[in-house]
């Protein structure tokens, strides 16, 4: 009974765990990213675009990769060269995203997945869904175990730490962003591969809710994409409708959960030090 | 001593005043018109004439009172979730979440011009106080979280905004929806809680345009916010904690009691957008009504340098915008959404500027 509803799971949460790990890159080198929707936007335009024009699915990743990596580019070069608002950067990038994608494709034609593998006793699943574990794993070595990801985090906790190995802060938060975008938009791609098409405003929040994720898994990889499992789990729960709960609850509880954990209630939630500064 | 010294000091006052009003303005001006710029090298190389398009846009908006009109029209909500920003700003805070603000505002509004059948005199004040107060409810749970807890008000308020679509939607589609309906919306609000249209007192306007007495009300919520801002006590406290968070601690002003009824004031000012829409237009609440005012809003507030006179400027250039948008996609074929990019890349331009120049000013 909860067995059946793991295949929506997944498929709910893969975006969500891959936009969140992105989230966490950026965050942890300092830098808000409210612009994790509007990246997920671009990249799944990005895909549709890609395949529709060549046919090639891998074709379409690497334009739909592309185009979020570029909208992260003018995320970091308004942020931290320009030293715009973090906040308000986020959002004009969302809007920006949403405009020149609906004005540009309203709705796609059909288009070709991702390929998916067949695995034994899982079952069948686009890579990417076999490929998000590998990432999450590698992000958390990457960032915890590594000379590259404290200086990464340096960039987000101690600025002073960094002056004084005389690394630039720059250079380390412009490739927090940017990560940020490939994995923001790998998310996006791996949605619209999913439904085999592109409309306007398709991500529908999702990265805010991955946004939330990084939040709720105190910006810690494991537990962050832990946490989108734990919210795509609700949304298969929404979908199934089983027990006649409002699906209305179910799609607003990881938002409240958030805000609990914001509170300091339920374990600690603590941001990078120098983030947003 | 010389007698037209005075004169000359107030005078070359006047001046230095009136060059740094110019240089506050300036990236604002230089964004709208590389905006408009911009749209006509689009139309120019998509093959249309650029000069027609420039036409279009100046008859859509201003060929006739019935026009303008509606561009007043089109601006009123923005003019509220401008102001709304704008004072969360002022302080040092961002409210992302006037979007859900205005939404729940919106629906009190509704229930109460439902449920209760009082005089207009009675009910009108009624709605227009559950709209604030549900608006102020909204923004005050942030607000509150931020001051006690220190959770950041940005990422509350955009959950909140979550929140408060799917309880809206909840209430809209189980509970209050029009019997024998298919459309997400409640039953109208009773006669008497609706505002007039201006259509009524203003004889050059035709019956059909829906701008309506919520625009004078954004009115005076502009000079209401310009006097509270710079002429009171509040005011004063609100710029100090936005400006020198350690001075105004130091000066005995309680910076986390000024989030809290910052917030409030916001939303209570953003949830205002709702009764335009519910007692000023449709009448009833439709489920999401609003096509993104609360963050349109961040974009009026930053054109507007948070200066509630240029808000208002602002919001309705917005509104124009909006109107035009239409009139470009059926008559030239342009879709809605180049302007919809334009507004982000005017956001992200404006607010390069505003960082730059903050950057000048720290070093």
């Amino acid at each position: 009974m909860i067995l059946d509803l793991i295949p929506t799971t997944l498929r709910m949460a893969t975006p969500l765990g891959f936009a969140a790990l992105g989230g966490i890159y950026s965050e942890r080198a300092g830098v808000i990213n409210l612009a994790l929707e509007g990246m997920m936007l671009i990249g799944a335009f990005g895909y549709v675009v890609g395949t529709q024009a060549t046919s090639s699915t891998e074709f379409g990743l690497l334009v739909g990769l592309g185009f979020a990596v570029g909208l992260a580019l003018l995320h970091a070069v308004a942020t931290v060269t320009f030293h715009a608002e973090q906040v308000v950067t986020g959002i004009g990038l969302n809007i920006l995203a949403l405009g020149i994608t609906e004005s540009l494709l309203p709705t796609s034609k059909q288009v070709d997945g991702l390929p998916h593998w067949q695995l034994p006793f899982i079952g069948s699943y686009s890579f990417m869904v076999y490929l998000l574990p590998v990432v999450m794993v590698a992000s958390h070595v990457l960032l915890f175990k590594t000379p590259w990801g404290l200086r990464l985090r340096a960039a987000g906790e101690s600025t002073e730490a960094l002056a004084a190995l005389s690394l630039s802060r720059t250079k380390w938060q412009y490739l927090g962003i940017l990560l940020s975008g490939l994995l923001a938009g790998a998310g996006g791609c791996f949605l619209a591969s999913e439904v085999h098409y592109f409309t306007k405003g398709m991500t529908a929040g999702r990265g805010y809710l991955a946004l939330a994720a990084v939040i709720f898994g105190n910006w810690r990889p494991l537990s962050g994409v832990s946490a989108c499992f734990l919210f795509g789990f609700a949304t298969a729960l929404e979908l199934a409708n089983r027990w006649n709960i409002p699906v209305q609850l179910l799609n607003s509880l990881p938002y409240i959960l958030t805000m609990i954990v914001l509170m300091g209630f339920v374990g600690t939630s603590r941001p990078p030090a120098s983030l947003g500064k | 001593m010389d007698i037209r010294k005075p004169f000359i000091s107030l005078l070359q006052g006047r001046i230095s005043q009136s060059r740094q009003l110019l240089l506050n303005f300036m990236p604002s001006l230089l964004a709208i018109f590389g905006f408009f710029l911009l749209c006509g090298v689009v139309v120019h190389i998509r093959g249309q004439n650029a000069l027609e398009f420039y036409g279009i846009i100046f008859s859509s908006g201003f060929s006739s009172f019935d026009e303008f009109g509606y561009v007043l029209f089109n601006a009123t909500p923005l003019i509220f979730t401008g102001l709304a920003v704008a004072i969360g700003y002022k302080s040092g805070l961002f409210n992302i979440g006037c979007e859900g603000q205005l939404y729940v505002a919106a629906f009190a509004t509704a229930w109460t011009g439902m449920h209760l059948d009082l005089p207009a005199f009675l009910l009108v004040p009624l709605c227009i106080a559950a709209a604030m107060i549900a608006g102020a409810v909204w923004g005050a749970v942030p607000g509150y979280l931020k001051a006690r807890y220190g959770a950041h008000e940005v990422i509350n308020t955009i959950m909140m905004n979550f929140i408060a679509f799917a309880l809206m939607n909840y209430l809209v589609t189980s509970i209050y929806q029009e019997p024998s309906q298919m459309i997400p919306q409640t039953r109208q609000i009773h006669e008497t809680a609706r505002i007039p249209r201006l259509a009524s007192f203003v004889p050059l306007l035709p019956d059909s345009n829906p701008l309506n007495a919520s625009f004078l009300m954004a009115c005076g919520c502009v000079v209401f916010c310009y006097i509270f801002l710079q002429y009171t006590g509040w005011g004063y406290e609100l710029r100090l904690v936005g400006n020198a968070r350690d001075v105004a601690s130091y000066g005995g002003i309680n910076p986390r009691a000024v989030t809290v009824w910052v917030m409030v004031l916001s939303g209570a000012l953003a949830g205002l957008a709702g009764v335009a829409e519910v007692m000023g237009y449709r009448y009833r609440y439709l489920d999401s009504f609003s096509s993104g005012w609360g963050f349109t809003g961040i974009a009026v507030a930053l054109l507007g340098r948070n200066n509630p006179f240029a808000i208002l400027a602002a919001a309705v250039l917005f509104g124009l915008l909006n109107k035009v948008a239409l009139d470009i996609d059926i008559l030239l074929g342009i879709p809605r959404g180049l302007f919809l990019a334009g507004q982000g890349m005017l956001i992200i331009w404006l607010v390069c500027i505003e960082g730059i120049s903050r950057k000048k000013n720290d070093t």
